[in-house]
């Protein structure tokens, strides 16, 4: 794991927590949506919280790709957690707000589950290489034009 | 009647939601190592890898599918409980999903890990 990686697992907690904040606030705003009611649904992403929730859920997307591609999907997905940990923290100590002793309990639990996590390895998942043909094929020209060089 | 459309919305988000995960899991294997691809090859490879994998289009459609589930969910019910109910679902659905589907090794640790947080997340927005 290297600084650049962690600073990747950072990006998918923040922006996931963000943008799924601004959405929220957003979708209170715009109202209930029905199958009736479609052409709502193209009002609500008009709303700026709802428009500024999709372009950080879209920073989380490529985030948590680019996080995939060395780490197994079991190894990513407590990162995102750490999210409303995150959030409830920012609720305590910089809104004030009263966080329940329930809310806490949450809070350790999550934070136990991704330390738990944290300490075995990234990757389990390539005793099989699954990668098609091609990129296989490509990435061995590459490495092997690379030694030559 | 509110609360069966509420638990259906959750379950039709929950189960796209593990299905992209998956199909996107296995699309950036496939791609292979970002980084050491931008490294060695630069953007436009990865970007040219990851738009013509099969497996990353139907993730990215079935993430849209469980996406605008969420806005009905959210909607219908209390953002209080379809959040969390629908992340903490997913952590499960995930679990068991990388395991068959991926070949993860999901050993005791992440077993406990995907409980822990799951019960977490339902905690803390319960």
């Amino acid at each position: 794991m290297t600084f650049r990686k962690y600073l990747v697992l950072a990006g998918v907690t923040v922006f996931a927590v963000a943008g799924d904040s601004m959405l929220a606030r957003g979708m209170k705003q715009a109202g209930g949506v029905s199958v009736h009611h479609l052409h709502r649904l193209i009002f609500a992403v008009l709303n700026p919280w709802v428009a500024a929730g999709i372009v950080l859920l879209l920073a989380f997307f490529a985030s948590y790709m680019n996080a995939l591609s060395w780490a197994d999907l079991t190894y990513v997905m407590p990162a995102t957690s750490l999210g409303y940990v995150l959030l409830a923290l920012v609720a305590k100590f910089a809104l004030h707000e009263q966080v329940s002793p329930v809310r806490w309990l949450g809070i350790a639990l999550i934070s136990g589950g991704v330390t738990f996590v944290a300490g075995g390895p990234a990757l389990t998942s390539h005793a099989r290489d699954e990668r098609p043909f091609s990129n296989r094929a490509e990435d061995a020209a590459q490495i092997s034009a690379g030694a030559g060089s | 009647m509110r609360h069966l459309y509420t638990w259906s919305g959750i379950l039709v988000v929950v189960s796209f939601s593990v299905v992209g995960d998956i199909l996107i899991a296995r699309a950036m294997k496939q791609v292979g190592d970002v980084h050491a691809l931008l490294r060695r090859s630069g953007v436009w490879t990865v970007v040219g890898r990851v738009l013509s994998n099969t497996n990353f289009f139907l993730g990215v459609s079935a993430m849209a599918v469980a996406f605008f589930s969420l806005l009905f969910a959210l909607s219908w019910g209390d953002v209080s409980l379809v959040a969390p109910a629908a992340a903490s679902l997913t952590f499960i659905g995930n679990a068991f999903a990388a395991k068959i589907f991926l070949h993860e090794k999901v050993d005791r640790r992440r077993w406990i890990a995907a409980f822990l947080v799951a019960a977490g997340v339902a905690l803390l927005a319960g």
